[in-house]
């Protein structure tokens, strides 16, 4: 108990994303978006893709957000959120927060020329986007940032590409504030969240949030999958400011991937009776690579 | 003032003169030369709006669309493709109860690639929920956006303004340009409804599950029909501040004492009238109904104008294809089926990517329907290009 509340500490809670949404249990999307919403405030509007998040927190009339909520389509976050800061400037209303939320499909996928958009024109805008790592909203299909391997509905046999590196394209853009997170360090997330928020400009902030359903793990390990994620070096948390990484987060012990990987029902098929199968060495050479790049 | 001035030019001063707080738009001929200008006039501090470059129409849809929400004024313009690309944001718009303006520049649809003039475009997304009016000239074009803000603004309703591509955004025709006094007391500040604001959290664009959707799209319906009194209403309070008539549901040309009545809309109609000025010399009793709002529909209106007529014919620049002509059907339905009169509607289908509508080709189609009915008819097809094999 008492370790918990030290786990807590310093993290804002102000249930602005209130308790009682239609989420499954575990799921890291709604514990992110909680902790996104209460690390903002008040004086925040959120701009909300289509996908779980706002099928479990949007529906009329009960919806979970205590901060305005705009949504209105999957592809278009970035460029309502693009309007909102427009009509702010236009008004010489505000000073507000403004949050574009994506799952990693609305992200890199068919909201893709959006976000780039958004980046280009520079306006004051944090998109976070919720990286599950596939389409989960509609049944688990396939997305750009689902993992080499990985199972999915439209990947039955494991997927055979490597995920797309958002926070490096987004980077790319020139913006000056990019961040990855992930679920299991609370206080993090929210320090990346309110630091973006200070800055004027275009932000995006990457969190892992591991999806129960789709990645078929027991929900009370959504937790500490991510820091498996990150221990195995799968998962690199960083910063990127002014275009330089920085604040990257080393490793404290080095775990093998097979060790992230086994309790997920979506890397099954590549153990063969506990066995890893050549496709487990791909995956590790992945989690190599980032070991090097970032100097995990 | 009035002023030679290239129809496009004209609607860009007028929407300016609107003071619409952002604009969105992306180009695509031929809607360009408003949205250019547009950009000179806000360049040159002339207007106070964030104008919004974007990297598409569907962007520029949604940024109306985000603006609208958090209470500005915005504007957008767009033709044929752009439309298309916009169509998902077109339908979000209007259940939002957004009250965006925006200019369709009518333009034909690809394949095969055209950039000429058709209403294809517009009528693609008819049943959005977006109030459609059509403009016959530049100066009823220029008029119609400042009693479009003032239309959306009273009935939280997006407000399309359709005007014929290259016909009149390109033309250069004497248009009399208000004076800015003169648009602001007309057209109040807008009082936005429902705002994305942290002072009043709540959430808007909510999904609704099978208890609450139903209701959303009969208010939706209903609010456009109601819309009808306010397009009215505003098409007189322009006449009476501006002193001509724009706009409004329906106009007539020479229908009282017609044998056979065209029916149409768009620029087309100032050929139509001139047909009619010439039958009406050879001693043949024409006349004209034109559609200003296309939707609402001036289903009752229609009816009212032609009870009593036996022979119409409905000229169109748009098909549905695998049904036939779209206005012909809308005409076909304005009338009580209880009321089992035998009367004629013809269908012309023409105009399509641009091709010229002569006054030649609406004299064969009048004089062809004063012999019989036509179910459905291509007005100026070259069989020479057709070939049995291809359909
Ligand atoms: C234009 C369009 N295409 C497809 C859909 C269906 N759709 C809704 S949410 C979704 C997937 C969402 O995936 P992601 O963005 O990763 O969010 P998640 O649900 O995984 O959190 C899809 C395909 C849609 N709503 N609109
Ligand atoms: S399917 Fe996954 S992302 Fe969606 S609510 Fe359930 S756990 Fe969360
Ligand atoms: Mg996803």
């Amino acid at each position: 108990m008492r370790e918990q509340s030290k786990y807590l500490e310093g993290v804002d809670k102000k249930d602005l994303f209130a308790s009682g949404h239609r989420a499954c249990g575990g799921c890291g999307q709604a514990l992110a978006a909680r902790l996104v919403a209460d690390a903002a405030g008040e004086n925040t509007i959120a701009c909300v893709a289509t996908g779980c998040l706002e099928v479990f927190s949007g529906p009329y009339p009960d919806p979970s957000w205590r901060i305005p909520f705009l949504h209105s389509l999957f592809e278009n976050a970035s460029a309502v959120a693009s309007g909102v800061d427009a009509a702010y400037k236009a008004l010489k209303k505000g000073p507000v927060n403004i949050i574009a939320h994506g799952g990693d499909g609305s992200t890199a996928d068919i909201g893709f020329q959006s976000i780039s958009g958004m980046f280009e024109r520079g306006h004051n805008v944090l998109y976070v986007c919720y990286d599950n790592e596939a389409y989960m909203n509609t049944g688990v299909q396939r997305s750009s940032f689902t993992p080499y391997g990985a199972r999915t509905s439209t990947t039955p046999t494991g997927n055979t590409t490597r995920k797309k590196n958002m926070p490096m394209l987004a980077a790319d853009h020139g913006i000056p504030y990019v961040a990855t997170a992930t679920v299991d360090d609370f206080r993090d997330l929210q320090l990346k969240i309110r630091k973006a928020l200070t800055i004027e400009g275009p932000k995006y902030i990457h969190i892992l949030a591991p999806c129960p359903l789709g990645w078929g793990h027991h929900g009370e390990l959504t937790v500490e999958i991510c820091r498996l994620a990150k221990d195995t070096g799968l998962f690199p948390v960083y910063e990127i400011i002014d275009g330089k990484v920085t604040n990257v987060r080393k490793i404290p012990v080095k775990v093998p991937v097979e060790e992230y990987l086994k309790p997920q029902g979506r890397f099954k098929h590549l153990f063969k009776k506990g066995v890893p199968t050549k496709e487990v060495d791909v995956i590790q050479e992945i989690a190599n690579q980032n070991i090097e790049r970032f100097n995990l | 003032m009035l002023k030679q001035i290239e129809g496009s030019h004209a609607v860009a001063h007028v929407v300016a003169q609107c003071r619409p707080n952002v604009i969105s738009a992306y180009p695509i001929t031929p809607q360009t030369h408003i949205v250019e200008e547009l950009a000179e006039i806000v360049g040159a501090g002339q207007l106070d709006a964030e104008f919004v470059n974007v990297e598409s129409e569907f962007s520029a849809a949604s940024v109306v669309l985000g603006a609208s929400a958090a209470g500005a004024r915005a504007y957008t313009a767009t033709s044929s493709q752009g439309l298309l690309l916009m169509s998902e944001v077109i339908y979000c718009i209007a259940g939002m109860r957004l009250p965006i303006v925006m200019t369709c520049a009518n333009r034909a649809i690809s394949a095969p690639l055209s950039i000429w003039n058709d209403q294809q475009d517009s009528m693609a997304v008819r049943d959005a929920g977006w109030i459609q009016l059509h403009a016959e000239d530049n100066q009823e074009a220029s008029d119609l956006h400042v009693q479009a803000f003032k239309i959306a603004e009273r009935t939280f309703l997006p407000v399309m303004v359709c005007m014929d591509g290259f016909i009149l955004t390109h033309a250069f025709e004497p248009v009399d340009i208000p004076e800015q006094k003169e648009v602001d007391d007309f057209l109040p500040t807008f009082k936005p409804r429902h705002i994305v604001d942290p002072r009043w959290p709540r959430g808007i664009g909510l999904f609704a599950d099978p208890r609450f959707y139903m209701e959303t799209r009969y208010i939706l319906h209903r609010a456009l029909e109601k819309s009808e009194e306010t397009i009215k209403e505003v098409s007189s309070e322009f006449a009476k501040t501006f002193g001509r008539e724009s706009g409004g549901f329906i106009k007539a040309y020479k229908l009282e004492e017609a044998d056979v009545v065209v029916i149409s809309m768009g620029s087309v109609v100032g050929t139509i009238k001139e047909l009619i000025d010439q039958l009406e010399e050879e001693g043949k009793k024409v006349g004209l109904l034109q559609i200003c709002s296309y939707r609402p529909f001036p289903r009752h209106e229609v009816y009212r104008a032609l009870k009593d007529k036996m022979n119409i014919v409905v000229l169109e620049k748009c098909i549905s294809l695998g049904r036939g002509g779209i206005l012909a059907s809308d005409v076909r339905w304005s009338f009580p089926r209880a009321e089992k009169k035998d009367r004629d509607i013809s269908s012309f289908v023409a105009g399509l990517g641009g091709r010229n509508i002569s006054i030649d080709d609406l004299r064969y189609m009048v004089e062809k329907v004063e012999k019989e009915p036509v179910e459905f008819e291509f007005l100026g097809l070259k069989e020479e290009l057709i070939a049995e094999k291809d359909m």
